[in-house]
C-alpha cells in the first residue's frame, strides 16, 4: 500500500491555501540499474482534488515531475472547516487518498 | 547642496539596485522554498508508524525504547545525543541506541542491520526512526551531557578523530571543516570546532536530500564525507563515528536543532 500523503489547507483571504506532499517513486523509466538494466517508469499520472465533494483540479503527471512531489493550489472561495480531499493515481493502478480539514 | 543630496540619494539607490544577493542568500532562499513542503515530513510520519508498531522476531514495538530520558520518551532526547547509556556500558548516538532497542526489544539482529547498505532494508526504516525522534526536539538547543568521564573521553576520542589526516588525499574532518568560510562548489561547509550557529552543521542533520531523494542520518553524512576524503568507510554506528558525533554535539551547544533539515 502506498505511503500515506500531508495534506494541509490553511485559510487564506476568502480562500484556502492548499499544500500536498506526496510519497512516490516517480521512477521515469530511463534510468538503469547496476546491471544496466532498465528501471521500469513508475510514476504518477493522475492527480486530483475536491472541495466539499466538489472537484477542483485534475491534473495529468508524468515521468518529469520529482520524487516525493510537493503540490501547492489555492481555492478562491473557502471557509475553515471545509473538507479538502486529494488523490492520485499512478501507473501501476495503485491509488491513495487523504483529505484536510481547511483551517 | 539640494542637488548635491538628490545625487547622493540616486547613487544610494543605484547601489540597492546593484546589491546582489550573494550565492549564500540565494541558496538561503532556495532552501526556504523548499522547506515549505519538506518530504522529511513523509519520513517523519513513517518513522512514528514504524515506532509504534509491534515488529521484528520479539513482535513489539519501539515505545519501551530508552533514549535517554527514560523509558519512551522522545521528546528533547535527541538534543542531547550522543550520551552515556548505564545498560550498555558505552557512549551512544541516535542510531547505535536505536539499534540496541531494535536488538533488545524486537530481536532484531544489529550486525545484520549495520551491514545492509544506506537507504535498504532496515537500514531505510532506521532513517525514518531517526526523522522521527529528531523531530521531536525540532527548536529545542544541543546539549549534550558531559558528565560521565567516558563522555568527556569521547569527546577527546571525537577531536582526535576529526584532526586526524590521512588517506590518499591526506585529509581530516578539519581540512575543511576546521576554520570559517570555507565551501566545496557552492556549499558553504560550517567550521564544527565551534558552534557554527542554529542549524547549522550539527544541528541540522538528519536531513532530506533533494539531490538523491534520500533522508540521511548523521551516521550517512559522515560515511560520506569519509567517501569524499577517500579514506575507508567507517563501521555503521562504530565508536570513531559516535565520538565524532559527541565533539561536534558538544562543540554546537546552545544551537538550535532543525533536524530533520532539508538540504540541496
Amino acid at each position: 500500500m502506498a505511503d500515506p500523503m500531508r495534506v494541509r489547507a490553511q485559510v487564506k483571504g476568502t480562500g484556502a491555501e492548499v499544500r500536498v506532499l506526496m510519497a512516490h517513486e516517480m521512477e521515469t523509466g530511463q534510468r538503469r540499474d547496476a546491471a544496466g538494466k532498465l528501471i521500469p517508469a513508475w510514476h504518477i499520472t493522475e492527480v486530483t482534488a475536491q472541495h466539499n465533494g466538489k472537484p477542483v483540479l485534475t491534473a495529468h503527471w508524468g515521468p518529469a515531475v520529482s520524487k516525493n512531489p510537493f503540490m501547492f493550489f489555492a481555492l478562491k472561495s473557502a471557509k475553515a472547516g471545509d473538507k479538502v480531499v486529494v488523490s492520485w493515481k499512478d501507473n501501476r493502478g495503485d491509488s491513495r487518498t487523504d483529505e484536510a480539514v481547511v483551517a | 547642496m539640494r542637488r548635491l543630496i538628490v545625487g547622493a540619494m540616486a547613487l544610494a539607490c543605484v547601489q540597492l539596485v546593484h546589491a546582489q544577493p550573494t550565492t549564500a542568500e540565494g541558496i538561503a532562499r532556495y532552501r526556504e522554498m523548499l522547506a515549505d513542503g519538506n518530504p522529511a515530513d513523509l519520513f517523519e510520519a513513517k518513522g512514528e508508524g514504524l515506532w509504534k508498531q509491534k515488529r521484528g522476531p520479539k513482535v513489539a514495538s519501539l515505545e519501551q525504547c530508552d533514549l535517554g530520558k527514560g523509558r519512551g520518551v522522545v521528546k528533547g532526547a535527541f538534543v542531547e545525543l550522543p550520551r552515556w547509556f548505564a545498560d550498555t556500558q558505552r557512549v551512544q548516538d541516535l542510531e547505535s541506541r536505536l539499534l540496541t532497542c531494535m536488538e533488545t526489544l524486537q530481536g532484531l539482529d544489529p550486525t545484520v542491520i549495520a551491514a545492509t547498505p544506506f537507504g535498504r532494508g532496515e537500514q531505510a526504516n532506521m532513517e525514518a526512526l531517526a526523522a522521527y525522534v529528531s523531530a521531536a526536539s525540532r527548536g529545542q538547543k544541543m546539549s549534550l551531557p558531559q558528565g560521565h568521564t567516558k563522555e568527556r573521553e569521547m569527546f577527546e576520542l571525537g577531536k582526535r578523530v576529526f584532526f586526524f589526516r590521512g588517506g590518499p588525499y591526506d585529509f581530516s574532518c578539519a581540512s575543511c571543516h576546521g576554520e570559517a568560510g570555507k565551501r566545496i562548489r557552492l556549499q558553504d561547509l560550517p567550521e564544527l570546532t565551534k558552534n557554527p550557529g542554529d542549524g547549522i552543521g550539527f544541528a541540522a542533520w538528519p536531513a532530506y536530500r533533494v539531490s538523491s531523494g534520500e533522508m540521511w542520518s548523521m551516521q550517512r553524512r559522515l560515511n560520506d564525507c569519509y567517501r569524499q576524503q577517500r579514506f575507508p568507510f567507517p563501521g555503521f554506528a562504530s565508536d570513531a563515528t559516535i565520538a565524532l558525533g559527541v565533539y561536534m554535539g558538544v562543540n554546537a551547544k546552545g544551537a538550535e536543532s532543525i533536524a530533520p533539515a532539508i538540504k540541496r
